[in-house]
């Protein structure tokens, strides 16, 4: 498929070059609604559409004001800082916790690993809207529901299997013989984790860390439940933007987050690259 | 050391101490090791987590409302049979008489009241009228003819009989209205027609879910099979046009589709312009079933591709060529020999897109509009506006088993220590 031989029938040609073009509609129904949110979020005017004066590309058709609105609104301003509050901490939680973990299961002898896996896992595989039910319930017993405490939690809890499988999948290949030559060596298991092991997984956990970060950064069914007002996230604030008033500072905010996400994708290429140049692969 | 049979020679440490024990000593400080540091996001996990979905099992099933607000009644009715068809004798009467003294002081008759509304309607304002009334009763007359002079209600078997079927701590009567069923004289029946909704409700998100799960696979197996039939540079590069949407905010893509599907959208817009839809008839695809398919397709997609990649990657191309050597044209040679080996890539993507599907939230609620909603929008209503959480947790429940079920599935086709990301 990659290359048409020379010999191919007019009919294979055809077919060639007809798969080429149904693969290239589907990678644009991917890429078209997240890339036509970009220039509607300069339009001058309170449209979800392009202006005729967008269209003829006049300076006067584009504005700034969704992303003036976005960075002067107490409300979005207010959501913003929430969700740099709530995210990092989640982030450190879930990724601490979980790095202990997946070098826990990573050892030979773990007894009742399957069921521990099963509800280490967990958090990723049931509906939002259970987790969310569920903790609503227990948080209001506990006199969690409603506070930041709550919602950070909640957040690291849903963030923890992906550090789990990025960090377990780091650890299939890394090599134990360097543990027992450090221990060897004289350094005690502090040293080691810090000096030999942890600069190996690194990638791993920083991977990680970004998913679990994504997770709570983007997470809006829990926070909805289990959070007060004054937990509003971005999320939050986007969703009621969304359901009940349509603003078109939406546009903006969505701008800004999908730049965070080239970011992010960036970094876990460039991570992806380091990893398979340490195991003396070369980067495709 | 007796048990030694002679000639053998027992291995000790140097310490001299049997080796076999000296090992699973070792071995079981191993074991400790790897606990101790599994142990912290255990219990993390186990109580953020597990707890919670715990406690929404019990609440399902949980019903000390009226025990608890009404404990002299429920002891009083246990003598009581609805089959005589008679309402209960003034020994009843007297015993909610009392517990409603104490129940109208502690404001808890309208908590019970609304309560038992949702198994029968109009039991609410019943004891909201019973409970402004039930001061000024005098003691020396019968309780039956006090209460009935309030409210004709109180006379029939019917009110007595929820009440006492709902006197138990624990119920079934969340899972029955959860299943459109109930429980009437005759034993448990499906409700009439006209008011089943739930049956009606999982059936559509299993039926939505299903047509996601399709388009997904459509959408993605031509282009899992490019990306694995290019050279890596080329695919490398193509790969983010699917991470991208894949690492994009859920409500961004959402947004997006809620701005191109609108009637006054982008996608309208260029209709018309090229003339294949009129001005005023312009095609209403949000806020009902066909916005519900697009955006999740769109939002799943990546889902579908991940999983069929990894597989055909691993899918040797020499197999075909064979194929085509031996006589086989382009398709018998993919159908035949390619497509059987892509099948565990397609359980795999399908039964995670699946498995994502059935819990969706978000993208319903906001796309969805009334035809388009899933089981996952009742819950929340039922959690959020409605207030009857027994029944929230009765439909979380059910969803949970369905998921667990397809996990088990997904379990047996890629196990879980399988699952990439990225």
């Amino acid at each position: 498929m990659s290359a048409l031989p020379p010999y191919a029938s007019p009919l294979q040609r055809t077919w060639h070059y007809t798969f080429r073009l149904i693969c290239g509609l589907i990678f644009f129904f991917l890429i078209f609604p997240i890339m036509v949110i970009l220039p509607l979020s300069f339009n001058a005017e309170n449209f979800f559409t392009f202006t005729k004066a967008m269209l003829a590309l006049d300076p006067a058709g584009y504005s700034f004001k969704h992303y003036y609105d976005f960075f002067t609104n107490p409300d979005w301003q207010q959501a913003l800082t929430n969700s740099v509050m709530i995210a990092p901490v989640a982030t450190l939680l879930a990724t601490s916790f979980g790095t202990l973990a997946a070098i826990g299961l990573s050892q030979s002898h773990v007894p009742y690993k399957p069921a521990i896996m099963a509800v280490l896992i967990s958090p990723m595989i049931v509906p939002l809207i259970i987790s969310a039910a569920g903790m609503y319930f227990f948080y209001s017993r506990i006199g969690l529901q409603g506070t930041y405490w709550g919602v950070v939690l909640a957040h690291a809890a849903l963030g923890t299997p992906f550090v789990i499988i990025t960090v377990t999948a780091t650890l299939v290949g890394f090599d134990r013989s360097l543990v027992r030559a450090s221990a060897s060596l004289g350094a005690n298991s502090v040293t080691t984790f810090f000096k030999v092991q942890m600069p190996l997984i690194i990638p791993g956990v920083v991977s990680g860390a970004l998913f679990a970060f994504i997770t709570s950064f983007d997470e809006v069914v829990v926070v909805l439940f289990l959070g007060s007002a004054s937990q509003k996230t971005l999320p939050w604030q986007m969703f009621t933007g969304l359901r009940e008033q349509i603003s078109p500072t939406i546009l903006a905010v969505a701008s800004l987050m999908v730049a965070i996400s080239i970011v992010l994708l960036t970094v876990l290429e460039m991570l992806r690259r380091r990893s398979e140049r340490l195991r003396g692969l070369s980067p495709g | 050391m007796s048990d030694i049979p002679a000639g053998q020679v027992l291995l000790t440490t140097q310490d001299g101490r049997p080796l076999k024990a000296a090992l699973a000593t070792a071995l079981r400080r191993e074991k400790l090791r790897a606990l101790a540091l599994i142990a912290p996001l255990l219990i993390f996990v186990l109580i953020t987590f597990i707890a919670p979905i715990g406690d929404m099992l019990f609440r399902s099933v949980e019903n000390n409302i009226v025990p608890e607000t009404l404990p002299r009644t429920v002891v009083a009715l246990e003598e009581w049979d609805p089959a005589t068809g008679q309402a209960p004798g003034e020994a009843v009467y007297a015993a909610f008489y009392e517990d409603m003294l104490i129940a109208v002081e502690q404001k808890t008759h309208t908590r019970l009241g609304s309560r038992l509304n949702y198994e029968e309607g109009g039991i609410s304002s019943l004891f909201r009228k019973s409970g402004r009334r039930v001061d000024d009763m005098d003691p020396a007359v019968p309780f039956k003819e006090q209460f009935i002079e309030v409210d004709d209600d109180w006379g029939t078997v019917e009110t007595w009989r929820v009440i006492k079927q709902f006197s138990s701590d624990y119920t079934a009567g969340y899972f029955l209205n959860a299943f459109d069923a109930e429980r009437t004289a005759e034993g448990v029946e499906l409700k009439p027609e006209n008011e089943r909704i739930y049956l009606y409700l999982f059936g559509r998100t299993l039926y939505l879910s299903s047509v996601i799960t399709v388009s997904c696979l459509l959408l993605g197996y031509p282009v899992a099979y490019l990306l694995s039939a290019l050279p890596l540079r080329s695919s490398n590069l193509l790969m983010i046009l699917v991470l991208l949407p894949f690492w994009t905010s859920l409500l961004v893509r959402t947004s997006a589709w809620k701005v191109l599907l609108q009637q006054q959208g982008v996608i309208n817009d260029f209709l018309v312009w090229i003339g294949v839809v009129d001005n005023l008839n312009r095609l209403v695809m949000i806020n009902n079933q066909t916005g519900t398919i697009i955006a999740m397709t769109h939002i799943l997609l990546p889902f579908m591709i991940l999983p069929l990649y990894s597989v055909m990657k691993t899918i040797s191309p020499s197999y075909v060529r064979a194929a085509k050597s031996l006589g086989a044209n382009d398709w018998t040679a993919f159908w035949r020999v390619y497509f059987p080996q892509s099948v565990p890539g397609i359980g795999a993507g399908a039964v995670l897109v699946f498995i994502l599907s059935i819990g969706y939230y978000i993208t319903p609620e906001l796309v969805g509009g009334t035809s388009g909603i899933f089981i996952s929008n009742r819950i929340a209503y039922h959690i959020s506006s409605s207030l009857n959480w027994g029944l929230a947790a009765a439909l979380g429940t059910l969803l949970l088993v369905a998921v667990m079920v397809l996990f088990i599935v997904y379990d047996r086709i890629v196990g879980i220590d399988n699952v990439k990301l990225g």
